[in-house]
């Protein structure tokens, strides 16, 4: 285990400091210093404090955990990996996401899970433990974003504008979905057997490393927005 | 070189704010701290400060801080303030030389008080004749530019990281009770010292992330009240707005915030609320004073703070509070520099603002 305070280093040496890492890193009195482990292809990276914007971006491989809370652009076109975020993070988590899995205990900032995307076995998931900002999945176009809204503070899981521009991919929110207004382009419908087949791992997942009971939440309704054909913005732009 | 306003190019940006709601003293260390970690949203082309409370002294006198270019100029500009005002105190404000702020122009002074006879002949409150006095400084006396106006608070500001300017100007020698910062990436105009943050109108100052698409139809329209955008950049446009609907129209700062980041229709028509058709009244009253486009910004004022995003909310901002200080900056790094322990720790949404006062009489 190589261990770095990050008080004595800027962002450029320390990423060069996880970068030439032979083993797993944990970096002490994180404080803003962004990219850290970009584009990194394995290995642990623990992290105490705050690390800066861009945290994991092309992520490609192993485990970036943050015991606090994370800035923007969290796992920005990650590839593959998880990020496992105990705190909150910042705007735009999983920013054009392509694979892996970032799990966030608290709460997400604006547009998180924008423009995600999936090919063939490339399945990104985000969990959110809490409730998310305004423009969460705008323009989803794969993946599987899960909020599960376990936050205290009363206030509504998702903001305004949530899934503008999906056109692919799944967005589930525990509960029923009421007093929420998707965009007409979409449809929500009640979890089905086969939906819950694929994110339960993800599920289990969260409440292991965040030590949250995995039976009461699988007890929980939940819902399911997809677009609601397979050109949901046919003709809005030009007839194709 | 051709200054701001002379040519237009096509930000990142950091702001940081903190303030004492019971009046409490710190000196400029804690908010110059902050900027290190932002380091990077700037690019050196600009950064400044505004503290407020730091001139106990002089409270009852605006304190005008001006550039010059050359000794011309402030012969020019100080025979019009002569005119116009008793000025208890003239003096080069201190600085530190370092190396890594260069170009400095002449950097003065004024602690001034409007004369009781010009004012009744002219028939102008104290604050309109000032701001009126400012703008005429500011676009008819070459070399000259005010940047600082109020009474008990000042901006400083220069071209260089926010980081050394708050070293050049020996803001450890200051004490406030709110401090705002800003670092600059200009992105549309060149940099020049006047266009850096904070743009202070009287009481009123601005730092802004972001970059404002309506910045044309706001000017135009803040136009007809005389207010002059000089300098292209959005920032000016802002702190005139708020200047207009604080002082002019008597607005509070919930009202000026829905103004400025008016929630959409859709949002508005969502619930019928009295609030909201108070929203929508305020929309339709000031259309042309929509700020639309990306920005955080952290206005200023006598005995308070206000943090605002866009409504779309297209840059960050987060707030953090312990005891009796409140925090505000574009990165959370930043409020962990200003308060390692800091309690509550929250991204406000977008149009959403965030209002800071000090306590009654706590000042």
């Amino acid at each position: 285990m190589t261990s770095i305070n990050a008080t004595e280093y800027e962002f450029a040496g320390l990423n060069e400091l996880v970068h030439n890492a032979q083993d797993d890193v944990a970096i002490v009195n994180c404080c803003g210093q962004r990219f850290i482990a970009a584009g990194m292809k394995r290995g642990r990276v623990t992290i105490d404090g705050v690390p800066g914007n861009a945290l994991g971006a092309y992520l490609t491989g192993g485990e970036i955990i943050v015991h606090g809370n994370a800035q923007d652009a969290v796992g920005d076109t990650m590839n593959d990996g998880e990020i496992v975020i105990s705190g909150n993070v910042g705007d735009a988590v999983g920013y054009a996401m392509r694979g892996g899995a970032i799990y966030v205990r608290g709460n997400a900032g604006y547009r998180a899970g924008i423009h995600m995307k999936e090919y063939k076995s490339k399945k990104p998931v985000i969990v959110i433990g809490g409730r998310c900002g305004s423009f969460l999945g705008e323009y989803q176009a794969g993946g599987r974003l899960i909020v599960l809204g376990l936050h205290q503070d009363g206030r509504p899981s998702v903001g305004n504008f949530p899934c503008t521009g999906m056109h692919g991919g799944k967005l589930i929110l525990r509960g029923d979905g009421s007093g929420v207004k998707f965009p007409v382009q979409t449809k929500v419908s009640e979890l089905t057997a086969e939906d819950w087949e694929e994110i339960a791992p993800y599920l289990h997942r969260f409440c292991e490393v965040f030590g949250v009971d995995y039976q009461a939440l699988s007890q929980e309704r939940f819902c399911v927005v997809t677009p609601d054909s397979q050109n949901p913005y046919k003709q809005m732009y030009v007839a194709n | 070189m051709q200054k701001e306003g002379e040519v237009r190019i096509p930000s990142g940006c950091a702001i940081s704010a903190m303030i004492s709601k019971s009046g409490k003293l710190c000196n400029g260390e804690k908010i110059i701290a902050s900027m290190y970690p932002m380091h990077d949203r700037s690019n050196g082309l600009g950064g400044g400060f505004a503290g407020y409370g730091i001139y106990p002294e002089y409270k009852e006198f605006y304190a005008l801080h001006v550039f010059y270019d050359d000794d011309a100029s402030r012969v020019e500009c100080e025979k019009f303030l002569k005119e116009n005002f008793e000025i208890v105190k003239a003096e080069i404000i201190p600085i530190r030389k370092i190396p890594e702020i260069t170009d400095v122009p002449m950097i003065w002074r004024y602690f001034v008080a409007p004369f009781a006879s010009t004012l009744s002949r002219l028939q102008l409150d104290e604050k309109e004749f000032v701001a009126r006095c400012v703008m005429r400084i500011n676009t008819l006396y070459k070399g000259a530019y005010v940047f600082s106006s109020g009474k008990n608070m000042g901006a400083f500001k220069a071209v260089g990281f926010p980081e050394d300017v708050g070293r050049f100007y020996r803001l450890e020698e200051y004490e406030g009770y709110s401090w705002t910062a800003h670092g600059r990436y200009p992105t549309n105009t060149p940099g020049w010292w006047g266009g850096a943050h904070p743009f202070a109108l009287l009481d009123y100052s601005v730092v802004h992330n972001g970059e404002i698409s309506s910045y044309d139809a706001n000017r135009r329209y803040i136009k007809m009240f005389g207010y002059k955008c000089t300098l292209q950049t959005d920032t000016e446009v802002i702190t005139y707005i708020a200047d207009y609907l604080l002082r002019r129209q008597g607005l509070t700062l919930e009202e000026t915030a829905s103004v400025i980041a008016a929630p959409f229709w859709s949002t508005l028509d969502a619930h019928n609320s009295e609030e909201n058709q108070q929203r929508a009244y305020l929309r339709k009253i000031f259309p042309s004073l929509l700020i639309t486009g990306p920005f955080s910004i952290v206005l200023g004022f006598s005995g308070g703070l206000m943090a605002l995003n866009d409504r779309l909310k297209l840059r960050s901002m987060v707030v953090g509070e312990k005891d009796d200080m409140c925090y505000i900056a574009s990165e959370e790094a930043a409020i962990r520099v200003m308060e390692p322990e800091v309690e509550t720790v929250y991204a406000p949404a977008g149009g959403e603002p965030v209002i800071v006062r000090l306590q009654e009489g706590s000042f």
